[in-house]
């Protein structure tokens, strides 16, 4: 039988192993440390129409994640889907008439919310709303647009 | 005739005995659990005995974790690489490789290996212990065999487990690197960064940590109940070492689809 001191250094060691490779895990694995929802200010925009838009999608400014999709609900008053845009507090300085526009990254890729920064000199705060937005471009009434004027053009 | 209608009521009779039996073993284990549960606050006032535990459960299985985590990592890398290159995507091997182990194989597999590892080691023990008759003596001597032996060894079980799945997901996660990024030539800011971008703290950590934990939870009672239960004789030791192993792998694995179900619903 090992002695009780060894015994101790040995578990006190596999439990620090562990506690390290749950840490290691946490950090460089998992977006524990990309995405902070924490420290944000909520925002909403109406869209005539979201796409594939989802809860916890991208937002970003020129490319650069700012914020997450935290909401997306119907408004049945307006006719409108109602997204919450949860934006980094860091970020603070988007003026008011920022417009907020749905894009696809790639041709199949996910949805995101993209943001255009406008002019003003206020800015958007916890509970604005984006006044100017852009729906989700939907790939199947392109096309079927597209036929319909194709068809037409070749009645003529 | 009559010659097969008693035949054919020897089988039911046989049929429901043995019914029977494995109710009243599964009845015993479930009272089993009880009293181990009610025992543990006992134990807490006396660390040391849970050290003793943590020592044979986890320091012991650690070896064999590593070296299988390093290698189901390795093999990771080369599957998913060979089929993510098809369709031009190999940017994706450390999603690929990162969901895989954290969800899934990290618990199962070392839940696996716990079970043949320490869960038999622990159901051995116990066996011998009840054959050589330890039990009735150490209650001879007033002390409780669920307090001295068995809520050590279940708590011990209980906390090990999560560790060696962590440990076993970060060196998979290692040997996928290795293979991936070092052999293959993944961009190695591509692979960290497709990771981060696709295992979620919340649900994928979470989803593996609870499954960990359940499964040290029933692997343990699985090998504790078997060795308590067995028949002591040194046929009887053998027999519940094996099916100690049989047992919990099975529920295990049950119990893994029954999780994924559950966990995967909450998050939708």
């Amino acid at each position: 039988m090992m002695s009780r001191r060894v015994i101790e250094v040995w578990v006190g060691l596999f439990v620090v192993g562990g506690l390290l490779a749950l840490f290691m895990l946490a950090m460089k694995a998992s977006n524990l440390t990309t995405v902070s929802t924490a420290d944000a200010y909520q925002v909403t925009a109406r869209f005539a129409n979201v796409g594939g838009l989802s809860v916890k999608s991208p937002v970003k400014a020129s490319g650069v994640l700012v914020g997450r999709v935290s909401d997306i609900s119907y408004d049945d008053g307006s006719h409108e889907a109602l997204v919450t845009l949860s934006i980094e507090k860091r970020f603070a300085s988007f003026p008011s008439d920022t417009s907020a526009s749905i894009y696809t990254a790639g041709l199949l890729g996910e949805q995101y919310i993209g943001l255009a920064p406008g002019a003003e000199e206020d800015t958007l705060k916890e509970g604005s709303t984006i006044m100017f937005t852009d729906s989700a471009v939907v790939l199947e009434q392109m096309i079927s647009q597209f036929m319909y004027k194709k068809m037409a053009d070749d009645d003529k | 005739m009559a010659d097969g209608v008693a035949k054919s009521g020897d089988t039911l009779g046989a049929l429901g005995r043995g019914a029977l039996r494995s109710f009243e073993r599964t009845g015993r284990a479930g009272l089993f659990l009880l009293r181990v549960l009610k025992s543990i606050p006992a134990v807490l006032a006396r660390p040391w005995l849970i050290v003793q535990q943590l020592y044979s459960v986890g320091v012991l299985t650690i070896v064999i974790v590593l070296v299988a985590g390093a290698f189901v990592g390795m093999v990771l890398g080369l599957q998913g690489y060979n089929i993510l290159v098809r369709f031009n995507s190999e940017a994706s091997l450390g999603t690929f490789v990162g969901l895989t182990l954290v969800r899934e194989l990290g618990p199962v597999v070392t839940a696996l290996l716990f079970a043949g590892r320490a869960g038999s080691a622990l159901t051995a023990e116990l066996g011998l212990m009840k054959a050589t008759e330890q039990f009735p003596a150490l209650e001879m001597m007033a002390v409780d065999p669920y307090k001295r032996v068995l809520a050590p060894r279940m708590l011990a079980g209980f906390i090990a487990m999560p560790f060696l799945a962590g440990i076993f997901s970060a060196v998979g996660i290692m040997g996928g690197y290795v293979i991936g990024v070092d052999l293959l030539g993944v961009d190695a800011g591509t692979f960290w960064s497709q990771m981060q971008k696709a295992v979620d703290f919340h649900e994928d950590m979470m989803t593996g940590f609870w499954k960990s934990l359940a499964f040290g939870f029933a692997a343990t009672w699985i090998a504790l109940f078997e060795g308590y239960d067995s028949v002591p004789t040194s046929e009887g030791v053998g027999r519940a070492t094996t099916q100690s192993v049989v047992h919990s792998s099975l529920a295990v694995l049950g119990l893994n689809f029954i999780l994924t179900a559950f966990l995967l619903e909450t998050n939708a």
